[in-house]
């Protein structure tokens, strides 16, 4: 699988990325400047974590209207896998390819602890490799993850299946709407997620429960 | 012309940020604060002097990047000098 990794200025979780995909998919994936207007040939296109532009604006905003997002955009209507992660989450939500946004989180606190995340759709390109309903352990990392749409865009993410991870055993650590901690899109290429699956990939830094997104990437382009 | 732009986050969205200015107006000694919504203010300076054009500018700056529509809304106000 080839992989691209969009560095923003701010971003601080690409090299975390770019290890995980080179790790798990055991091909050296492309870093891409956000000043960049095209993206080479890739399978996936993440947006990585971090704070781009010092979240200026609001979180994501500024970084979603950068030179490179024109062909993410473009790359989503071809049916490229796209993921953003945390910072790149709240990109994909400012850049209209996700629904909402992820607002402050409810108590006002940056948040930096593990969660228990929920499997709430097992069927997608990104999660194929999890059980339904499954329960693992995963960082998050963040100060804007309250996840906010409107009742109807709720209802039509309930109805269609496309709440991809909750936060489960009452871990969910910004108040998001009904526990959400990643959707994806109607398509099902473009997913977001606030936790840091690519930190939960080594038994020494505590446990390997991510490697299962990223094996059911390479299992869905192969 | 310059051009004033509120942003305010629309009715039942919740602010937790508001809400932490409140209790601490309450802290300080005002008891009498009902409620506090926290926003935001731009003012762009926008090389038009046809105003129509301007503001229909400035709308569409709103829309695409000043404010997001999911949970705000937003208040032009234009110089016309």
């Amino acid at each position: 699988m080839k992989s691209a990794v969009i560095v923003f200025p701010g971003s601080n979780r690409e090299r975390d990325m770019l290890n995980a995909l080179e790790k798990i998919t055991g091909q050296k994936p492309v870093a891409v400047w956000h000043a960049e207007t095209e993206l080479p040939k890739v399978d996936l296109v993440v947006l990585p974590g971090g704070f781009s532009y010092g979240d200026y604006l609001r979180t994501g905003a500024i970084a979603a209207r950068a030179p490179i997002m024109a062909d993410v955009k473009k790359k989503s209507d071809a049916g490229v896998h796209i993921m953003g992660v945390c910072n790149g989450f709240q990109m994909l939500c400012e850049a209209g390819l996700l629904p909402g946004i992820l607002m402050r989180n409810n108590h006002l606190k940056f948040v930096c602890r593990q969660v228990k995340l929920e499997v709430a759709n097992a069927k997608t390109a990104f999660t194929n490799k999890y059980k339904q309903g499954e329960v693992w352990r995963c960082p998050v990392a963040h100060g804007d993850g309250n996840y906010f749409t409107d009742a109807d865009t709720l209802a039509r993410l309930e109805g269609e299946n496309r709440v991809v991870f909750r936060y489960a055993e009452g871990t969910n650590p910004n108040g998001s709407l009904n526990n959400i901690a990643g959707i994806i899109n109607a398509k099902g290429n473009v997913m977001g997620l606030m936790p840091h699956p690519e930190n939960e990939i080594e038994a020494l830094n505590g446990g390997t429960e991510g490697r299962a997104l990223f094996e059911s990437l390479l299992e869905a382009v192969a | 012309m310059k051009a004033r732009i509120k942003v305010m986050l629309k009715n039942g969205v919740l602010d937790p940020q508001g809400k932490a200015i409140e209790g601490a107006l309450g802290t300080l000694g005002f008891p009498n604060v009902a409620s506090v919504r926290q926003g935001k203010y731009f003012e762009v300076d926008i090389a038009e002097s046809d105003a129509a054009k301007a503001r229909a500018a400035i709308d569409e700056m709103s829309k695409k990047l000043l404010a997001n529509t999911v949970i705000e809304n937003y208040a032009i106000e234009l110089d016309e000098k």
